[in-house]
């Protein structure tokens, strides 16, 4: 580390920073992102799969 | 070989894979992102022409490397859903499209945010800035393809066709600084002979390297599943997949 601190990064900080906390948000939204589009994949087909146990359900009446 | 090849085409296989290998790539990818930037940040030297400002290295370096890396990856798998018909490769594709754009906003705005202090600008119009910035079009591009279509599977081949096209501006970007006069550094670490940077630095940022890798197959496990799951919805093995 150059003179002046960890925080101010030898008086880069301005670009230092907000680069990390860049890839951090860039890491955080992928991760976000995956599992929501899991989570709505999953429950798109527990419906598509209600749906057609329904009809099943009717064609049997 | 061959069986393990043709395994991967197979929809409850990849999603079952998918589901066990994921948690394994993000707790690998905590660990060594972790330590790339504690190292990187706290204890690598700082440059002898450009300070602690170098430190931008560890994360513009591997997220440039990634966005080549996954558009390859896209465009290999999109190949191979369009010449086998293998649906799990469009479906690696799609998974791919997101993730590679946001390495790609991410090396462009790292490089940027670089550039001011080492070259006085947040923007040139140089070869290797210029060809990142059409990879980052190509991914817009991939992406709304595949959304502009009703029927998945045009939209499919329309975005694979796109994405094997492109793939030719891979290249581009990797030697455009050997090409044509460029503002943008050479190669450092990926390149024939000793890296041109001191051990201390180069650590830190191989584990950065290894732990973006790891994040991306962590993310692309889980949408991998999502893609699977929205592809096989009829499917009977879906029943059980989703019941966990």
């Amino acid at each position: 580390m150059t003179g002046g601190g960890f925080w101010e990064m030898g008086g880069y900080a301005r670009y230092v920073w907000p680069c990390f906390a860049l890839a951090a948000v860039v890491f955080a939204w992928n991760l976000w992102s995956a599992r929501r589009y899991l989570a709505a994949a999953r429950l798109r087909a527990r419906r598509a799969l209600a749906m057609a146990a329904s009809e099943g359900d009717e064609h049997q009446l | 070989m061959w069986t393990w090849f043709y395994k991967l085409a197979s929809p409850p296989y990849v999603y079952s894979s998918a589901a066990a290998l994921a948690p394994w790539f993000l707790g690998l990818a905590a660990l060594t992102v972790g330590y790339g930037v504690i190292d990187g940040l706290a204890f690598a030297p700082p440059d002898y022409q450009q300070g602690d400002a170098f430190r931008i290295i560890y994360v513009h370096a591997p997220g440039a490397w990634m966005s080549t890396f996954i558009y390859t990856t896209m465009a290999v798998a999109g190949a191979i859903g369009l010449i086998w018909r293998i649906k799990m490769g469009h479906a690696v594709a799609a998974a791919c499209a997101p993730i590679g754009a946001s390495f790609t906003i991410l090396a462009l705005a790292t490089g940027s945010l670089w550039g001011k202090p080492m070259w006085g600008t947040y923007w040139a119009w140089d070869p290797r800035l210029t060809s990142e910035l059409i990879l980052l079009f190509l991914y817009v591009g991939v992406l709304s393809l595949r959304s502009a279509f009703e029927d998945a599977a045009r939209g499919d081949r329309a975005s694979a066709l796109l994405a094997i096209v492109g793939v030719v501006n891979v290249p581009i970007i990797h030697y455009s600084v050997v090409w044509w006069n460029s503002l943008h550094q050479a190669a450092t670490v990926a390149k024939l002979g000793k890296p041109s940077i001191d051990a201390a630095m180069l650590w830190p940022l191989l584990s950065m390297f290894l732990g973006c890798m790891l994040f991306f197959g962590a993310v692309l496990c889980l949408r991998l599943q999502g893609e699977v799951l929205n592809r096989e919805r009829q499917a009977s093995w879906v029943r059980q997949a989703v019941k966990s």
